[in-house]
């Protein structure tokens, strides 16, 4: 992370609506964004019980392009991405050679031999740093199209509602009819526009790649037909306990470079079936050491949550073996008590371990669970 | 009631002979978020100058509060330990914190305690 003393502040296309609709503001790996508008609980609860409309222009986004764009992304990335149809999208990540993780991405099949790969804004530059060096024996072309494009998610249960009450939004089939995890490309105020059932709260949602010059109008309409709907603006500060409640892993916080992705609980995108080699594959192969600590989720009882960097100990008393560290935590908003992710010696990973955590001085018991914390009905 | 001061700790407090009302003011409430817990120190204790003596969390982070004298704390506001949110509403009413009693209150008067000019100056205001 650069010193923010020297580097200006970088601002959404929509920072000016932000302003105006009053909202707070935080720093967040060099931008300046919405960290709440008015009371990051109502927002939190308005994502699960109606819907929430963030400003996700900080993501990045590197376009992929050229025939062997398949061929490339299976070998820059740990997922098999040369089986995932146009209009499918796929969660992925960019492996270091030692088997750790530069960054976790979502891929978009847009075309027969176009890709969109959305990375954390803190890792636009390694990321697309990383796939550009990888692309060199490929016939292929990765631009980073971060700067003219904006993204708008609406997530929360009404987000499908809104989307087909938004007038202008021309697309080749109904949203009603696109399915997690897929997109497609449409046309909005004469630019094309990306709808992605996609998202990062643990509930439906929908997320709109669309060109800067475009998105105040989007915002606008959005909450303008969201009006009906319950959509209120919402911050970063509730999408990081959504994301927490759903179990999602965030960047810098459950995963690292030091990190190998069993660790984090994503064995399963590790694709070892590849026939192809891919970055990363050989460490992955070897896998993290028998002793590696594991990720685990944690619940606690009263309201008092632990936070990152908070260690865990095996028992409540000074003696009693430090076995790890919290890298996330809240009291839920939606459950009402403290949850916790936290990377743990692997003999107290176990579903129903006792573990406690050390908040400032004071034990707080913390029972490991099943993640997801929390899971929306179907 | 003497002059609200402000400390550069974010905290206020207004003295009633020689007992302090202590609460964090409105701008820490609104940097922390909505508060979701807090913890007072207990009725009776002694607290010294500078040492912890409270917490107020929100889902995002914590804050401390400091006692910002030496004294024995007579009331601690159980209706924010009940309700957190009372703090992000009132932070500088309802949602003060606890009550110490002091040796002297002058000392309000002396260095590290704000008026609230100096305080608005110094947040930025």
């Amino acid at each position: 992370m650069t010193d923010n003393a020297t580097t200006p502040p970088k601002f959404s296309p929509l920072h000016q609506v932000h302003v105006d609709a009053g909202a707070s503001f935080t720093d967040f790996a060099g931008w300046q964004m919405p960290v709440r508008y008015s009371s990051e609980l109502e927002e939190h609860h308005a994502v699960r019980n109606a819907a929430g409309l963030f400003d996700l222009s900080h993501m990045a986004e590197i376009i992929v392009t050229g025939p062997e764009s398949a061929a490339f992304l299976d070998y820059a990335l740990c997922g098999k991405i040369s089986t995932v149809a146009i209009g499918q999208a796929k969660y992925s990540l960019l492996l270091n050679e030692e088997g750790g993780i530069i960054d976790d991405v979502i891929v978009y099949r847009t075309h027969e031999h176009r890709y969109g790969v959305v990375a954390n804004a803190g890792n636009r530059f390694a990321a697309a740093g990383a796939l550009a060096s990888r692309a060199a024996e490929f016939d292929t072309t990765v631009v980073d199209e971060s700067d003219p494009l904006a993204l708008i998610a609406v997530q929360g249960p009404n987000s499908q509602a809104i989307l087909e009450a938004l007038p202008g939004l021309d697309l080749p089939q109904p949203v009603g009819e696109l399915r997690y995890y897929w997109s497609e490309l449409g046309t909005y105020d004469d630019g094309e526009i990306l709808v992605a059932r996609t998202g990062y709260t643990g509930e439906d949602g929908f997320e709109l790649y669309i060109l800067s010059r475009s998105a105040e109008k989007l915002w606008h309409e959005l909450m303008r037909v969201g009006a009906d709907h319950g959509l209120v603006p919402a911050g970063l500060a509730c999408r990081d306990t959504l994301r927490l409640e759903a179990g999602m892993p965030l960047y810098g916080n459950e995963l690292s470079p030091q990190i190998f992705p069993a660790q984090a609980g994503l064995g399963r995108v590790v694709s070892l079936k590849k026939e192809s080699d891919f970055v990363g594959r050989a460490a992955s192969e070897a896998g993290a050491p028998a002793d590696a600590r594991v990720l685990v989720a944690l619940v606690s009882e009263g309201r008092r949550a632990g936070r990152s960097g908070y260690a865990v100990f095996a028992g409540a008393e000074d003696g009693d073996a430090e076995v790890g560290a919290v890298t996330s935590g809240a009291l839920s908003p939606t459950l009402g008590y403290p949850i916790a992710m936290a990377y743990v010696d692997p003999q107290f990973s176990e579903v129903g371990t006792e573990l406690f955590i050390d908040v400032r001085g004071k034990r707080i018991a913390a029972t490991v669970t099943a993640l997801p914390f929390y899971k929306r009905k179907a | 009631m003497s002059e609200t001061k402000y400390t550069a700790e974010h905290e206020w407090i207004t003295a009633d002979g020689n007992v302090l009302t202590v609460g964090i003011t409105d701008y820490a409430a609104d940097k922390l978020g909505e508060i979701v817990f807090a913890e007072l120190p207990a009725v009776g204790s002694s607290v010294e100058t500078g040492k912890v003596v409270a917490e107020v969390e929100s889902t995002k982070s914590v804050g401390e509060v400091f006692a910002p004298v030496d004294g024995t704390v007579t009331e601690a506001n159980d209706a924010v330990v009940d309700n957190p949110e009372l703090i992000s509403d009132s932070a500088e009413g309802e949602g003060w914190l606890f009550k110490l009693e002091v040796a002297d209150a002058s000392v309000l008067d002396g260095e590290g305690f704000l008026t609230l000019d100096a305080y608005k100056t110094l947040i930025g205001e």
